[in-house]
């Protein structure tokens, strides 16, 4: 019974590694999880959330036109992601329409503007692999592209992962101390569009924003300590990708549904049993503790 | 034509006027601080008290008018650190997810390199700064599980660790508990002994009488400036708070 159940759940994991495309999948997912993960600790904490939303959707447009003129889509999708925003501050400065209205007003007509160009320019777009993501798909240029793009990101990460802390806590005190804040702004905005670009092979833009916020806001509910909270969120998002793959390949559901579906989980979870935030808080459940 | 020998202030602010967006927040305020002075920033709620602190650290531009802090431009006042700025207990994530110790190191990024990796000296600056406001106890403490004084005491340290020759507190006396309203006073007394200037906002008057050296009242605009013990008069006070009676200011004792 015991060596049935082991070599059943042998081949749930081994089968599906026999397959070319799902080792690529799972690669390809689990770096743009991490890339996605890593950001989502800045995104929590600033409460960058809707934009995440917006510049996720705002890259639509750009992504159809790179495909139509040939250019790698990430161009694109980053230079509509970044136009976004910039319109975004535009007519919040110049208008007495408030910040959420605004950000909701421009990134849904940027969406449209993507599906209108979609449905007029007839090339071999495919845009449900757009929307939901086609992590089973990806091409070899495609992998160039989001391995060069996470790279890029994990690295300016790295570099200015403290100013970047102290930007979302204390802005005021970065200013005092002749930290350039305004670089840092435009900073997280690059490294959320290069991120959002990345992360819609996986999960699709509709899906993306998923992945920018809920291992941020999982880790959250886990530690105190915000390079903890970097490391397990990372971990989250590269574990629901995992499962998502899996779970999509054996009961044939779609794909990029499943990770986020996966983070959701996982993100429940946490707010139920974490020891400390949790609803039920483990900890206190075991030992008493308070 | 008089010309004004700005090295000689800490502070030297003239005729400045800040608005947003076209409407107005403050408009020719001027303020002249040297070392080891006190002075307390007085008004109401929306009388420009923290738009003077954004002007002074740079945090928003000023459309008329001149600052000059220790006779150099904000900007490289904010390159040389001289100016700490500590926030009200509102104006900071408590949930947050970072201890005593790492907030208190922020004080010390602006003089490190590009990685932020603290030397030996940034430590012991840290450590000391951290015994000075009696938080030893809660360095891995993160500021969610500390009372409000210690999440004060906290952010002191962190302009103590900062070195800056001058001081801008928002509200320090509010929110705080006896022992940290004493170790704050205490500390201010030292400050001033060692040099610094500070300019603290506070709506509390008797905090004012007892520690500050000048008073600026202000409604959106400088109301009266000078040494406290003459310009905290019943009308410049009523002036300040728009016609509310000094009297229920003050408390029942004046």
């Amino acid at each position: 019974m015991e060596l049935c159940s082991f070599l059943f759940l042998d081949s749930f994991i081994k089968d599906p590694l026999t397959h070319d495309f799902m080792r690529k999948a799972l690669l390809m997912s689990s770096l743009v999880a991490a890339v996605c993960g890593f950001l989502s600790s800045y995104l929590t904490l600033k409460g960058w959330a809707l934009m995440g939303d917006a510049v996720s959707h705002s890259v639509m447009p750009g992504v159809v036109v790179a495909y139509a003129l040939g250019l790698p889509f990430s161009l694109g999708a980053f230079i509509f992601g970044v136009g976004s925003v910039a319109l975004i501050g535009f007519i919040k400065q110049k208008s007495r329409v408030k910040e959420d209205t605004v950000i909701g007003l421009v990134f849904t007509g940027f969406f449209a503007l993507g599906i209108v160009l979609v449905s007029k320019i007839k090339s071999n777009i495919d845009l449900h692999s757009i929307l939901f993501g086609s992590p089973l798909g990806i091409s070899l240029s495609d992998v160039k592209q989001t391995i060069f793009i996470s790279l890029l990101v994990v690295i300016l990460l790295l570099i200015f992962r403290k100013d970047l802390m102290l930007y979302c806590f204390d802005p005021r005190h970065a200013k005092t101390v002749g930290i350039n804040v305004l670089f840092l702004h435009y900073l997280l905005l690059t490294c959320l569009s290069l991120a959002a670009v990345v992360g819609l092979q996986s999960v699709g833009i509709i899906l993306v924003v998923a992945m920018l916020i809920t291992p941020g806001a999982t880790a959250y509910l886990l530690t105190d300590q915000f390079d903890n909270m970097t490391i397990i969120s990372v971990l989250i998002a590269i574990i629901s990708s995992v499962i998502g793959i899996y779970v999509s390949f054996w009961f044939d559901l779609e794909t990029g549904g499943s990770i986020v579906l996966a983070q959701t989980f996982i993100f429940l979870f946490a707010f139920l049993f974490a020891p400390r935030y949790g609803i039920f808080k483990l900890k206190k459940l075991f030992t008493g503790y308070k | 034509m008089e010309t004004t020998n700005y090295q000689n202030f800490r502070i030297y602010a003239e005729n400045i006027c800040v608005d947003y967006n076209g409407k107005v927040a403050l408009y020719d305020a001027n303020l002249r601080l040297q070392p080891g002075q006190i002075c307390g920033l007085v008004g109401m709620n929306g009388a420009g008290k923290t738009t003077f602190f954004n002007a002074l650290t740079g945090f928003v531009n000023i459309s008329k008018g001149k600052i000059r802090i220790n006779g150099e431009s904000v900007r490289s006042a904010q390159k040389d650190q001289t100016i700490a700025y500590v926030p009200q207990n509102e104006g900071i994530d408590s949930q947050f997810p970072i201890n005593v110790w790492d907030v208190v190191m922020m004080g010390r990024y602006g003089s490190m390199n590009i990685f932020r990796c603290p030397r030996a000296s940034d430590i012991q600056a840290v450590k000391d700064a951290i015994e000075r406001v009696d938080l030893t106890d809660h360095l891995s403490t993160p500021i969610g599980n500390l009372s409000g004084g210690q999440r004060k005491r906290t952010f002191l340290a962190r302009a103590i660790a900062q070195r800056a020759s001058i001081l801008l507190l928002d509200e320090p006396f509010s929110g705080v508990d006896i022992r940290t309203e004493k170790l704050i006073s205490e500390l201010f007394i030292q400050f001033k002994n060692e040099g610094k200037t500070i300019l603290l906002s506070t709506h509390d008057m008797i905090h004012v009488r007892e520690i500050c050296d000048l008073v600026l009242l202000i409604n959106k605009t400088v109301v009266a400036y000078g040494e406290t013990s003459e310009v905290f008069t019943p009308e410049n006070i009523t002036t300040t708070f728009g016609g509310i009676s000094p009297d229920f200011l003050f408390g029942p004792e004046s």
